[in-house]
């Protein structure tokens, strides 16, 4: 069975997909320090990192470019590393501003469409525009060829699909062919289809007003030089998402609902060819199976340790429930790695504190990193 | 009742368990998902109930909220003559144009929402609820769904929808009769976007949060005195009662770090904060949420 470090060999792309609340972005962050640690130079792209992870990292400030985490970092924590690790915390609505402006073909278009209201809702609120303007800096950094390898933190979306169907929908949506030819209410278009769609127009005018439907016709209009490029664009990205040297992790938890929405990422990823690296299971309560046959006799061994009845029926009442939460957690990734069909599984713990600094991210490495059978080894001796 | 918070925290279990009490205390209930992932029905067992209303339980209903369906419903209700609406339907145009406004589909969940707790509904044969519960949906940034009447409002700025849009923003922000809980984890980064999320809610959709479920918390099994007793077993002792007293280790350490995020939680919102325990239970069921519905006080 692998270990992270054996998925991404020789990878330049790595992409952690999986639902919200599942320890993405600390996964994405650990991985990138452990291949760092191996002696790239790695970047993490993040989107929204907790605080204090944020902190450790020395990255409080906000800022659309990738910054290299201060080398003494490391050391002041014992951790040793070879290689160079980068961050960057995305800000979407920024990314979407420069791809405008680099694809403008001059400033006048460049402003129209900044200054459109239906661009800024879009750039700004629109679900599926930070997922494709992940994708564009992760494109960006990659044409730049400044590093190894660039782990991906995808957006928490409501559901895995989102994510990859928004950088199409979005792209569908800037288009926005049909909607353009029938704008015009006096062109060709509006006399071949008739009747029918001048009364739709009418009735949905009514419905929202003028001004939107005003709104949106600048819109395409500000956008029409500037669709070329998009597709052209987004080609690539489509593309670079396909290659061999890509890689796509899924992070998910041990509960039933995240196991099932991994399940169904994994057959998203597959049924649009991109390459599938292994999952990520976080937060796993390891079970103690080989003192089954000792447990029956706990509560009376305690007590007789412990001096105090009570205290030891809490023990063994504890130790059960977190054997039941293990016994559970191991059927559902059983089922995981049936439907996946996959022998790359890797179960990091549940650790006793959250993981917000270095330390915590190492911590996370020695699993991720670790071959299967020292993973049980290292859970046995904690758990 | 709007149940909102990130992705992950148990956010359709609280807000089922909100509805089987309020059904248990007589009050005819309603919890609306809008995800379409039908996480509510699937805790009754119960098969997909989609944009229908469907009974679960004595006075507890469920509904799947899909904004297509909203559309066309809104599109009905607006358009008494049904020969047009087909047209509408059948009308690339407007499915396209439906589908290319922003904040379109998000208004007109919203405006279901609002429709199904109506006194007087609009939908034939509707029957009043006395407590509709939304499971919001869980979207990197918290206000958005919340937020859409108020942008709406601004962008179509004549027509129906824009007096539409400003009357479901008067609804979201009636503090009468909608109220607003958050659901969070006892963990660093959730009690962080608990605090953001309140503080966006107020200044950027005018809600204030009536509540905050910390979700999650475990049970204080161990005193300190006792953990060092058992720190000492676990480096003594060898088999099941080394595993035991490292379990009951580790519980211990993660009290104390779920105390400790309580309390940055207290101090970080405005709204009183309610606890509510970890379920020590394979799956997240009916019976879990009604262990919770006890809980909610």
């Amino acid at each position: 069975m692998a270990s992270v470090g054996e998925v991404l060999e020789g990878k330049r792309i790595c992409i952690c997909a999986g639902s919200g609340g599942v320890g993405k972005t600390t996964t994405s962050a650990a991985i990138a320090l452990g291949m760092a640690q191996q002696g790239l130079k790695v970047c993490v792209l993040t989107i929204d990192p907790a605080k204090r992870l944020a902190d450790s990292l020395g990255l409080d400030e906000l800022g659309n470019e990738a910054r290299q985490v201060d080398p003494a970092l490391f050391e002041a924590q014992g951790v040793e590393m070879k290689g160079e690790l980068w961050a960057m915390m995305l800000d979407a609505k920024a990314t979407f501003d420069e791809l405008i402006a680099r694809q403008a073909p001059d400033e006048e278009s460049r402003d129209r469409v900044l200054n459109n209201r239906i661009y800024q809702q879009i750039s700004s609120a629109l679900a599926g525009s930070q997922e494709y303007m992940a994708m564009e800096k992760l494109f960006e950094l990659h044409t730049e060829g400044d590093f190894d390898l660039l782990v991906l933190d995808t957006p928490p979306t409501r559901n895995a699909l989102d994510f990859l169907d928004a950088p199409k929908r979005l792209t569908q949506f800037i288009e926005g062919k049909s909607l353009r030819v029938f704008m015009k209410p006096t062109g060709l278009a509006a006399k071949v289809t008739g009747r029918g769609v001048s009364v739709a127009l009418g009735v949905f005018k009514k419905l929202v007003g003028f001004d939107l439907l005003a709104d949106l016709a600048e819109f395409f209009n500000a956008f029409s030089s500037m669709v070329d490029g998009f597709q052209a664009r987004a080609k690539r990205v489509n593309k670079l998402l396909a290659d061999p040297d890509t890689c796509f992790l899924v992070v998910c938890g041990p509960q039933g609902e995240p196991i099932d929405e991994a399940v169904y990422f994994h057959r998203k990823l597959v049924e649009a060819k991109l390459p599938f690296g292994g999952v990520v299971v976080n937060k796993v309560h390891y079970a103690a199976d080989e003192l089954s046959g000792e447990v029956e006799d706990l509560p009376d061994a305690l007590a007789e340790k412990l001096g105090d009845a009570a205290l030891a029926k809490r023990v063994a009442d504890n130790f059960a429930d977190y054997q039941a939460l293990a016994e559970r957690d191991s059927r559902n990734i059983d089922h995981l790695a049936g439907e996946l069909r996959t022998s790359c599984v890797i179960r990091v713990p549940y650790l006793d504190e959250d993981v917000h600094d270095l330390a915590g991210l190492s911590q996370i490495d020695r699993y991720l990193f670790a071959t299967a059978e020292e993973r049980v080894e290292m859970a046995a001796g904690r758990a | 009742m709007i149940v909102t918070g990130k992705g992950g925290v148990g956010k359709t279990t609280v807000a089922v368990a909100l509805g089987l009490r309020a059904a248990s205390e007589g009050k005819r209930t309603i919890v609306c998902e809008v995800s379409s992932q039908e996480n509510a029905s699937r805790m009754f067992e119960h098969t997909a109930v989609g944009f229908h209303e469907v009974e679960m339980e004595e006075n507890l209903w469920s509904i799947s909220i899909d904004p297509d369906e909203s559309m066309r419903e809104y599109v009905l209700l607006q358009l008494k003559v049904r020969a047009m609406r087909d047209m509408l339907f059948r009308s690339r145009i407007f499915n396209y144009l439906a589908a290319a406004t922003p904040g379109l589909k998000e208004l007109v969940t919203i405006g279901k929402i609002w429709e199904l707790a109506q006194l007087d509904r609009k939908v034939k044969k509707g029957r009043k609820y006395d407590l509709v519960i939304v499971d919001a949906p869980a979207t990197g940034h918290g206000v958005g769904f919340l937020q859409t009447p108020r942008t709406f409002a601004s962008i179509a700025r004549v027509g129906p929808i824009h007096s539409q849009a400003q009357q479901l923003d008067r609804f979201i922000t009636d503090q009468e009769n909608t109220g607003t809980a958050i659901v969070a984890l006892p963990e660093e980064m959730p009690v962080n976007e608990t605090m953001n999320l309140e503080r966006d809610l107020r200044d950027e959709v005018g809600v204030a949060v009536d509540r905050v479920y910390l979700n999650g918390l475990y049970p204080e099994r161990f005193k300190k005195s006792e953990a060092e007793a058992l720190a000492q077993l676990a480096e003594n002792e060898n088999g099941a009662t080394k595993a035991a007293a490292r379990a009951a280790l580790s519980e211990y350490g993660r009290t104390k770090t779920q105390r400790t995020q309580l309390s940055r939680l207290k101090k970080g919102v405005e709204a009183p904060v309610k606890t509510l325990p970890f379920l020590f239970e394979p799956e997240l069921d009916v019976e879990a949420a009604r262990k919770l519905a006890g809980k909610l006080g």
